[in-house]
């Protein structure tokens, strides 16, 4: 998680120009710190690239917009870090 | 090209999805309104047609790779750079490499040449979503017949 974690502030410090102290666990990406569904995208590439996965965005869109779970899930880093792990998992199982 | 229909690509010379590659071929036509305007008496293909002509065969790659079942539009363009001039008349080659296959959307890198070197490129992301409706569905595999996109991308679309 502690390596998943430094990999994925970096990369939105460095995709979004945020800070990378502003950048923390508890952060919501989009509530905390203002990426836009665009920037999300860029993010999102570097992400996938990073670890060799592919996040599945568009079912987590679903989730949330069908009211079955909280944005958080997905998009507070401690819980976004969880599934890209887990995701990682799943590849090298 | 038919630069006042935004029609890019005249014919699509690979496509390759494995090799997340595609190929068109375009030619800049020898006369058209847009060269009234651009420029008077010295008659180029505007930068941002260029980049069309990029976008048009990224999006005929990523539809292509998902065999007609999602619309990808264009929403960034990154690195674009126009490196020379290209004229009316001119042969053009625009060619898409797909780097990203993502949950929603798709990355390509495009490029155009013109006499084997390269004159135009860019880092061109797209949202891939459902088709909003079955006109634009109808109209794209109509063009897909015209540009030479292989029936078997769209057999079963």
């Amino acid at each position: 998680m502690s390596s998943t974690f430094d990999t994925v502030a970096g990369i939105i410090s460095e995709t979004c120009d945020i800070p990378r102290e502003k950048i923390t666990l508890e952060s919501h990406a989009i509530n905390d710190l203002g990426i836009d569904s665009l920037d999300f995208l860029d993010v999102a590439f570097a992400i996938d690239k990073a670890f060799g996965i592919k996040m599945p965005l568009e079912q987590w869109t679903q989730d949330v917009n069908e009211g079955k779970t909280s944005s958080d899930k997905y998009f507070v880093l401690q819980d976004l870090c969880a599934n890209i792990d887990a995701l990682v998992a799943a590849k090298t199982a | 090209m038919r630069l006042e229909y935004f029609q890019m690509i005249d014919r699509i010379s690979l496509l390759d999805p494995e090799a997340r590659l595609a190929r068109a071929d375009c030619r800049v036509p020898d006369e058209s309104p847009v060269f009234e305007g651009h420029f008077p008496g010295h008659p180029l293909l505007p930068g941002v047609l260029m980049i069309e002509t990029m976008a048009q065969i990224g999006g005929w790659l990523v539809l292509a790779t998902l065999r007609f079942d999602r619309m990808p539009f264009l929403v960034q363009v990154k690195e674009a750079k126009l490196r020379a001039f290209v004229i009316p008349g001119q042969a053009l080659e625009a060619e898409a490499k797909l780097l990203h296959d993502g949950s929603g959307f798709a990355v390509v890198a495009g490029k155009i040449s013109a006499d084997g070197k390269t004159v135009a490129g860019a880092e061109i992301t797209y949202r891939v979503v459902p088709f909003p409706n079955a006109t634009l569905k109808g109209e794209m595999l109509k063009t897909a017949r015209r540009i030479a996109v292989p029936k078997a991308f769209f057999d079963a679309a």
